[in-house]
């Protein structure tokens, strides 16, 4: 992922509230973003654990697809992304990625059907190159509307329903992965039972000028607190989730990258995306390598770069790792070769050119608690 | 019994010939949370401006320099079971190391809090 041309950094709606809280706010994918709030990231993390956290997301990209007359919008995404489009019912979300020519990840989205149209949110760092790459091969089958100026604000935790549903009760029974247009402060939004946390909660999209109004609504509640960028990150990473252009990136197929469940089973076969020959070829044959999770020993912690070494042998490269709250240790993930991607596999990971001994485990690191109904 | 600061925001406390060193307030306050601090073994011979501990916050690892030379004398061992001093208390039980300075010379590069404070302030 490429630094963001210098300029002025932009702002979310969100953005005189972030202040008037007491955030320290960072550059963040050419965005001024708030990292923490004056508590802190671990109880940030916390927080969000055990109660309701907010997170503005509104630096994410939200894309509009609506089908041309005679056409068909989930058809003419899956020419871009290995994903389940055409399966999906009106109301439900699936996650997927953009992939080149070669297999690699251009980025990871979410899309969500409402029946008329497909709503995409993708990320910050790339949605200008992501707005460009699907106009380029989806002008002629689809109108396609940035709604880069919208609000998202992600509630997420075991009270974030609880929350939500004092101001909008049919969200209470949304079960994980699907959607729903909502009445909020007066203002339609789009609301999502889904996150970046692991856990259970909701990213609510709203128009941009009541994004304010609606997150301090959220804030009032007695279960919300202001969550900044760097718990999104703890938590994302115990969860097992990864972070574009760290985890996953061109280089990396989503075969490598262990997302084979993320496409769909006939596309498997039938193929029609970018890079269809390589990823079919992997799943039958295998990827070369592997994304695992690692367990470091002890209390050292091994970030994104330290190296993978077996036997004195360089196997693969941390591409996430750090401090995991609600573990009260470290964890890491990354890529290693495959023969030696074995989980209870005994590795190395150099940590300032010392070796701190580590476990490839499975992912999650904390179970996911997501709302099946 | 002075305290000094380096521009890197270390600060040494000297009684008779060794140092405990730091970090500031400041740097506790950009770092945020501590999850974890490698501190330097007693014995071990360390430059002025040399990388000699590592404290680690949720965000990233940051080294911390030496602000004199000479030999550890102790490192922080309550710091493995208790990182955050360094948050609660970063002039305190959060100190990292001691150090017998070599060359008392060494604190004359130093900034004392008024200019430390100058200097801070600049910053923001």
């Amino acid at each position: 992922m490429s630094e963001p041309p210098a300029g002025p950094l932009k702002r979310t709606p969100l953005h005189a509230l972030h202040q008037e809280l007491g955030a320290r706010l960072v550059p963040f994918a050419g965005y001024e973003m708030p990292v923490q709030y004056p508590t802190g990231i671990l109880a940030e993390h916390a927080q969000t654990r055990t109660a309701a956290g907010l997170f503005d997301v509104s630096h994410m990209g939200q894309v509009r697809l609506t089908a041309k007359p005679g056409q068909n919008a989930a058809k003419a995404l899956e020419t871009l992304v290995p994903g389940d489009i055409s399966g999906l019912q009106p109301g439900q979300q699936r996650y997927t990625q953009f992939t080149n020519e070669t297999g690699g990840i251009l980025d990871d989205l979410m899309v969500t059907s409402t029946g008329d149209h497909l709503l995409l949110v993708v990320n910050a760092a790339c949605k200008d190159a992501d707005l460009a790459h699907i106009r380029k091969h989806l002008s002629a089958t689809c109108e396609i509307e940035p709604m880069f100026s919208r609000g998202l604000l992600a509630l997420q935790g075991p009270k974030a329903a609880e929350a939500l549903a004092r101001l909008v009760p049919s969200v209470a029974t949304m079960k994980f992965m699907t959607g729903a247009f909502v009445t909020i402060d007066g203002a339609q939004c789009y609301v999502t039972r889904s996150g970046y946390t692991g856990g259970d909660g909701y990213e609510i999209s709203t128009p941009a000028d009541k994004a304010e109004a609606i997150a301090r609504k959220l804030l009032a509640q007695p279960e919300v607190k202001p969550i900044g960028l760097g718990a999104r990150d703890s938590l994302r990473l115990e969860a097992g989730l990864c972070l574009y252009g760290h985890d996953i990136d061109t280089t990396t197929t989503p075969i490598e990258a262990v997302l084979l469940w993320s496409i769909g089973k006939e596309r498997r076969t039938q193929g029609g995306f970018p890079g269809a020959d390589v990823i079919r070829k992997q799943i039958t044959e295998g990827a070369p390598r592997k994304r695992i999770g690692l367990l470091p020993e002890g209390k050292a912690i091994a970030r994104e770069g330290a190296e993978i070494a077996l036997g004195g042998k360089v196997i693969g490269k941390v591409t996430s790792g750090g401090f995991a709250p609600t573990l009260g240790r470290a964890v890491a993930m990354g890529y290693v070769d495959k023969a030696h991607s074995a989980n209870g596999t005994k590795v190395d990971l150099l940590v300032r050119g010392k070796p701190v001994p580590a476990e490839i485990v499975p992912m999650p690191f904390v179970k996911h608690a997501y709302y099946r109904g | 019994m002075t305290v000094k600061y380096s521009n890197e925001h270390e600060w040494i406390r000297v009684e008779g010939d060794v140092g405990t060193v730091g970090i500031s307030q400041y740097a506790q306050e950009q770092l945020g949370d501590v999850v974890f601090v490698e501190v330097p073994q007693a014995g071990r011979k360390v430059a002025k401006g040399e990388s000699v501990a590592v404290v680690e916050s949720v965000k990233a690892a940051s080294d911390i320099y030496s602000p004199v030379s000479g030999e550890v004398t102790e490192g922080n061992a309550a710091l493995a079971d208790a990182p955050g001093d360094i948050n609660a208390a970063p002039m305190g039980k959060g100190w990292i190391f001691k150090v017998k300075l070599a060359n008392k010379a060494d604190l004359d590069g130093l900034m004392d809090q008024a200019a430390y404070d100058a200097f801070v302030k600049s910053l923001s």
